[in-house]
């Protein structure tokens, strides 16, 4: 949504509300970047009118598109695509920008073939359709999946220049299936089954190992994300989504789900997603992902403009709810609280904000979130002191985004 | 949906119908959530079954069934020799993983003993991989790259044979089956510690 100069007009004679921060800092910093973008655009759309309300629109179309002036894209790399959080707004990601990350690539399967395979340590092993998975029970929550290996370049030096590069690889959607737990008592388990194998059918197979007890307390199998069935680089027809995990647990394109005693020790679970200490161990079963979070705007790459500036950004954890976000201007000396709003949920991004005037002056923010355990967002010094600089997983030290006197926004460490 | 003699006999002994599962516990647990305001939450508290699904077949099951333990279940009959490995090596893997399985182009498979612990750690079968049967689950599952579930139990064995030797783990006459791979040890079995975490102090 661009705000157009005239709209700002309308609300000029009012106190300064917090409508009018919104049109003010969206003006600033989208207009430019957009008026740079329709030039080239114009000259192939759809021809643009000088007045709208003069000629009449396009048609009703049976699946809709984006306006052809928006911009934001996944960026891609072999085997994984950013979520481009610098243009997103409010806590859920738009399905065709939700990040991806696969072994072998986006499998084509037909729903009406596909099969989930339930055995092991059950009372009676079984195969479910598509069909029989929709027609049980359903739930629907929302939910980030965030890889274990965002933010991964930032453990040794600032490594993405935009939030897209350092914080890309968390998405949120409202995901609706099955509770796990559900369908298993309908296989039953069995007394002795601690260990959950989940298989995906993609041309890795995709497999991860997951501890029983959590499992049947939350976690989904899950055939539609954002209202509509998964998109195929989400795993359609059927993933698994363990909320608050790190992102490979919850296996894509799901065609098998086998109990046993003990962990499987897949490829996925020893030699990757493995966290390496300094001292040569390695720390394995690293599930959850724990709370951070990041501003978005202003954020890497941006230009900013003097005047007034609402920082935005997100706050997550993987163990329940954001409770307290503060943002700090000049590199963690001083905080201050940042406005959380609603929706405030467990194993979900919570936006805030936080009104800021910038006059021209040298500055560094930060963003530190708590979430309902008391755990505090640490500083990146504080993560590497205990945690060394090979573990590549679980980054989730506070961000720095220094922004210059010419008004150019960069990453840093503080 | 539910007739007023079935409600009536519901609201006696519904905790015994609901805990006893079955297809009639299911009825009356939604009976019941409509009889006390269409809430789905007591529907969702009987235990089971709601009668979907179907019993898998054991040939449904073996197809998929390809998973490897580290107690050696799922290895299936056949075995490799180091020297049957370094053919099948040089025609299906090389050219991703390098002659000698050190050069690449892709992830390194051999080499990195005595780098964990230092600024740059290079993290292969040998130097980091704790258990031996992860090389037949995912070699199977998962390589060649561009042909998987592909090579044969015999194939499997020799690379897993030659990969072993070409990092040192077991000699050059060793022979893989499903009873000699479960008991190699792998020099970095005892390297890996649970989640200690939360373990940054505020
Ligand atoms: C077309 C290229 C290609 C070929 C051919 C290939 N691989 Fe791979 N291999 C890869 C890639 C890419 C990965 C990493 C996959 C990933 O990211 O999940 C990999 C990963 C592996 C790993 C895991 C390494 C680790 O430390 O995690 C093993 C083991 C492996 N390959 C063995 C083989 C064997 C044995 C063959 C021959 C049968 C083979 N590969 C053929 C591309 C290839």
């Amino acid at each position: 949504m661009k705000h157009s100069a005239k709209g700002m007009k309308t609300t000029g004679g009012r106190s300064l509300s917090r409508r009018r921060f919104l049109t003010a800092a969206v003006s600033v910093t989208g207009l430019a970047a957009a008026q740079a973008l329709f030039r080239p655009l114009r000259a192939q759309a759809r021809a643009v009118p000088e007045d709208p309300t003069r000629v009449p629109g396009a048609p009703p179309s049976p699946y809709g598109q984006r306006s052809e002036f928006e911009q934001a894209t996944r960026l891609a790399g072999t085997s994984h695509s950013l979520t481009p959080l610098q243009d997103l707004h409010g806590i859920v990601t738009p399905s065709a920008l939700h990040f991806e990350r696969h072994h072998n690539g986006v499998p084509v399967i037909d729903p009406a073939r596909h099969r989930l395979l339930i055995h092991g340590l059950v009372e009676r092993p079984m195969i479910f359709t598509m069909d029989d998975l929709k027609r049980f029970p359903s739930v629907s929550r929302l939910a980030f999946i965030e890889c274990s290996g965002n933010s991964a370049r930032e453990w040794r030096a600032p490594g993405g220049q935009t939030v897209q590069e350092t914080h890309g690889l968390m998405s949120t959607s409202e995901w609706t299936g099955v509770a796990l737990a559900m369908v298993l008592r309908e296989v039953g388990v069995k007394p002795d089954a601690a260990w959950m194998l989940a298989e995906g059918s993609d041309a890795a197979a995709m497999t991860r190992s997951i501890p029983l007890g959590p499992a049947m307390e939350d976690a989904l199998l899950c055939y539609a994300q954002n209202g509509e069935p998964l998109r195929p680089e989400q795993g359609y027809p059927l993933r698994l989504l363990l909320p608050g995990w790190e992102g490979n647990t919850c296996i894509k394109w799901l065609r098998r789900l086998k109990l046993g005693t003990a962990p499987f020790m897949t490829r996925e679970e020893t030699s990757h997603y493995t966290d390496l200490m300094p001292d040569g161990t390695a720390r394995q079963f690293t599930m959850v992902m724990e709370a951070k979070s990041v501003i978005t705007h202003p954020s890497g790459g941006q230009q900013l403009r003097p005047g007034f500036v609402e920082v935005r950004g997100l706050a997550w954890s993987g163990n329940g709810r954001v409770t307290v976000v503060e943002v700090s201007t000049d590199g963690g000396r001083t905080w201050q609280p940042a406005r959380l709003h609603d929706l405030v949920l467990p194993e979900c991004p919570t936006r805030f904000t936080f009104p800021w005037r910038w006059e021209g002056q040298e500055a560094v923010l930060q963003s530190r979130c708590t979430d309902e355990t008391g755990y505090v967002q640490p500083t990146r010094q504080a993560l590497i002191t205990v945690r060394g600089l090979n573990s590549v997983y679980h980054y989730n030290a506070i961000q720095s985004w220094k922004v210059a006197r010419d008004g150019r926004v960069s990453n840093v460490h503080a | 949906m539910c007739t007023p003699e079935e409600s009536g006999e519901l609201v006696s002994s519904r905790f015994v119908d609901l805990r006893k599962g079955g297809q009639r516990g299911l009825i009356l647990g939604i009976c019941l959530a409509e009889l006390v305001g269409g809430t789905t939450v007591l529907a969702q508290e009987k235990p089971a079954n709601y009668g979907l699904g179907r019993t898998a077949t054991e040939a449904e099951i073996n197809k998929w069934n390809i998973d490897v333990s580290p107690s050696g279940d799922g290895l299936p009959q056949g075995q490799g020799t180091v020297k049957n490995g370094a053919k099948v090596y040089a025609k299906k893997c090389a050219a991703c993983h390098g002659p000698t399985g050190v050069e690449g182009p892709m992830v390194p498979l051999v080499g990195g003993r005595g780098t964990l612990a230092t600024p740059e750690p290079v993290k292969t079968v040998g130097s980091y991989w704790p258990e031996a049967t992860t090389l037949y689950d995912y070699i199977y599952r998962a390589m060649p790259y561009t042909a998987p579930q592909s090579l044969t139990p015999d194939e499997v064995y020799s690379l897993i044979a030659w990969l072993l030797f070409r990092n040192g783990i077991v000699p050059e006459r060793a022979v893989m089956d499903a009873r000699t791979l479960p008991a190699v040890r792998m020099p970095n079995r005892l390297g890996f510690v649970p989640d200690p975490r939360p373990d940054v102090p505020k």
